[in-house]
């Protein structure tokens, strides 16, 4: 990866819980230090732990002046007195020393959750390490991890690779990393198959849209590898009630704008539109059966069928069945 | 309070009165261990808590007046040991604790009495539990169980076979009014309006004696079969039931939970300041955390109770239907609700009665599906919607 512009800050903020990001950012600032001076110290220390006449310390001038890089891991539980005494330090900050603040976004007092505010308005460098949600995130970071390591990816690599590793941002860097540099710079979707096969994150929510959407076969597998996964039981029966109900719900209210819909039927709007586009295909008869029968399936997984799994396999067959007919 | 004996206390149960009256005066007629049945509302409870009043009667068989029958019914008694199930089960652990107390000798009545109301939640460890010593207990201790008749099978025949059984039945609405009148004031026309739609539930009756909000939720979930005529109209039915349970769960927890904590907190000493505090106020934070899951056993079982009220309520409209469908014309038919005879006539005419008897299945099939801890939205909604039409 290139340089971060802000390796060299004396006062850092690094905001987010991404643990493997929050790593990188740390090396970085200490590499930053490094090259500048190769003798420089890293002091890293709980903020908790954290007292007035400890930061007065850590970052006053030595006597030799030796570069040093002071951390303060998990600064949402900083007490009061520090984190007014980190504020006190950032706009004068001690030459040949960096601070890097690590902060969860979160906190329990007051003073330790206006920390981040503070410390951006006091010009700290920040570097957001959130955790990343959506998968337009992750191909992104997949694809800044090959070039960072010297290689290109192309798009259908980028969602294999994404869809058999999961969402473990530590173990998808080390993944593109390895594939750099097992196929020689050019990864495409044929390179990730020869490495990783399966699929690493498969929820109810998939095997539930594949059943309303009448793709039986779809739906199966989804659910083959949901279970093998070790999703439990009962959410995926959970995700199936929720898509059947979701349906009938869009179903029967009609045609209408998912907008104003969404407020009448308790729902957000992308759902409304979502099941406006799965409720073509679906009979009232059939919406009535299928309510049933995940009912009727909530129980099952919940003790009363002798083998959860297969009562799986046929409410999803069923209901995929009656979509298609 | 009434000034005639305890055995008022009791609706309509003539039969079960005179055993268990003789049981109290005659010594070969009494018995170590008692199992009360029927239909719910017909007054377990009541009956155990009478008959142990009863027992602890010191003048006699129940006069209602002395110490012992006064501290007996109203729960305060040192010798009479309630078991009330809040949760949805009993447990091992409270069992083995009240196996140890029924093994004391009484202290000031004549009998040490434990009740345990709802025997079938009991849980198979915990009847196990109790077996040894409901067989053989101490010759002063008496036990005392209650379990609705309709699934008597549910305590384990290991239990049923070591009790006496006392079958009580379902009290007829003329009984059921008089006690409305006599016992809570209520005026006479309320009283037999109350009486003629309870289903020979007592305690329901005086709920809907006096409780306008009761009587109102009532009257929304009769008004689901006829007003469900698109699915659509099914979803809001099952919101209506759904809100209903909820509210009710989280109206008791208002009431109860907070001043609940707080008590706890105080007789655990955890607001105290000073030296030596800290290991109190962690004590304390951990009862607190003990007593919060219990709270939240107890908000799902009122919820489920509410829901499974107006399932009831539900399946006898359907009852109903198909009682008058089969009726012949003129014969005065004994409906559950006497009061919406106008719209019973009615759906029997437009429904057959094989449609009519597939939504009373619907609604049982319900009752059951929420036994077996399926999410109530999901099974209220599956059910409304088998109810469209």
């Amino acid at each position: 990866m290139s340089e971060p512009a802000n390796a060299a800050r004396p006062v850092q903020l690094v905001l987010g819980d991404e643990a493997l990001l929050v790593e990188r950012a740390i090396s970085a600032a200490l590499d930053a230090a490094r090259r500048a001076d190769p003798s420089t110290e890293l002091t890293r220390i709980p903020a908790s732990e954290l007292t007035v006449g400890t930061l007065t310390e850590l970052v006053s001038p030595t006597l030799f002046s030796e570069g040093r890089v002071v951390v303060l891991d998990s600064a949402q539980d900083v007490s009061n007195e520090a984190a007014e005494a980190i504020g006190n330090y950032v706009p004068d900050p001690v030459p040949g020393v960096v601070l890097v603040v690590v902060h969860s976004g979160g906190g329990r007092s007051k003073a330790a959750k206006e920390l981040p505010a503070t410390l951006r308005h006091a010009g700290a460098a920040v570097t957001e390490c959130a955790k990343l949600t959506k998968p337009a995130e992750r191909e992104a970071f997949v694809r800044a991890e090959v070039r960072g390591a010297g290689g290109a990816i192309d798009a259908g690599a980028v969602t294999a690779l994404v869809e058999s590793v999961g969402t473990d941002l530590r173990e998808l860097a080390a993944a593109a990393g390895q594939l750099v540099a097992d196929s020689g710079g050019h990864i495409d979707e044929q390179a990730v198959r020869r490495y990783h096969t399966g699929r690493a994150d498969v929820t109810g929510f998939v095997v539930a849209e594949k059943a309303v959407a009448g793709d039986g076969t779809a739906a199966l597998s989804a659910l083959r590898w949901a279970l093998h996964i070790g999703v439990a039981h009962v959410l995926v029966a959970d995700a199936l009630a929720d898509a059947v109900r979701t349906v009938a719900r869009v179903a029967s209210a009609g045609r209408g704008n998912p907008n104003t819909m969404a407020s009448q039927l308790g729902m957000p709007p992308w759902k409304v539109r979502k099941a406006q586009g799965q409720a073509r295909g679906w009979t009232r008869e059939g919406l009535t059966t299928a309510l049933e029968i995940v009912a009727e399936l909530n129980a099952e997984v919940k003790g009363a069928a002798a083998d959860g799994e297969y009562a799986l396999e046929r409410a999803t067959r069923r209901i995929a069945a009656l979509r298609e007919s | 309070m009434s000034t005639q004996t305890v055995w008022s206390q009791l609706v309509g149960q003539e039969p079960a009165i005179e055993t268990l009256s003789a049981a109290t005066t005659r010594s070969e007629a009494m018995t170590h261990a008692w199992l009360f049945t029927g239909p719910p509302g017909s007054g377990r409870s009541v009956a155990a808590r009478t008959f142990a009043a009863a027992l602890q009667c010191s003048e006699g068989s129940g006069c209602g007046q002395c110490s012992g029958c006064t501290t007996a019914l109203a729960g305060t008694h040192a010798d009479v040991h309630p078991v009330v199930p809040e949760g949805l089960s009993i447990s091992v652990a409270e069992m083995r604790s009240l196996v140890q107390t029924a093994a004391r000798r009484p202290t000031t009545g004549r009998w040490q009495i434990v009740i345990i109301s709802d025997a079938d939640r009991l849980t198979e460890g915990a009847s196990n539990a109790l077996l040894k010593a409901i067989e053989e207990p101490p010759a002063r201790t008496v036990f005392l169980l209650c379990a609705p008749s309709d699934h008597p099978e549910d305590v384990s025949v290991t239990i049923r076979s070591r009790c006496r059984l006392v079958a009580l039945r379902t009290p007829p609405p003329s009984a059921i009014a008089r006690v409305l009148v006599e016992r809570d004031g209520v005026d006479t026309g309320d009283a037999e309006w109350a009486a003629s739609v309870c289903g020979g539930h007592v305690g329901r009756a005086r709920r809907l004696a006096t409780d306008p909000a009761a009587r109102e939720r009532r009257a929304e979930v009769l008004r689901i079969p006829t007003n469900t005529r698109r699915l659509t109209d099914a979803f809001d039915c099952a919101d209506v039931l759904i809100r209903a349970a909820e509210a009710d769960a989280d109206e008791e927890s208002k009431a109860r939970d907070d001043s609940e904590k707080e008590e706890l907190r105080t007789a655990m000493g955890a607001d105290g300041t000073g030296k030596g505090t800290a290991a109190a106020k962690r004590s304390a934070d951990a009862a607190v955390k003990q007593l919060e899951k219990r709270q939240k056993m107890r908000a799902t079982r009122t919820q489920r109770d509410t829901l499974d009220l107006a399932l009831v309520d539900l399946a006898g409209f359907y009852r109903d239907v198909l009682v008058v469908a089969a009726g012949h014309g003129e014969r005065e038919l004994t409906l559950n609700h006497p009061d919406h005879a106008e719209h019973i006539r009615d759906a029997a005419r437009r429904w057959e009665p094989e449609a009519a008897l597939r939504r009373l299945e619907a609604v049982l099939a319900c009752r059951d599906a929420i036994r077996w801890n399926v999410k109530p939205r999901i099974a209220v909604e599956s059910m409304a919607a088998a109810l469209v039409g």
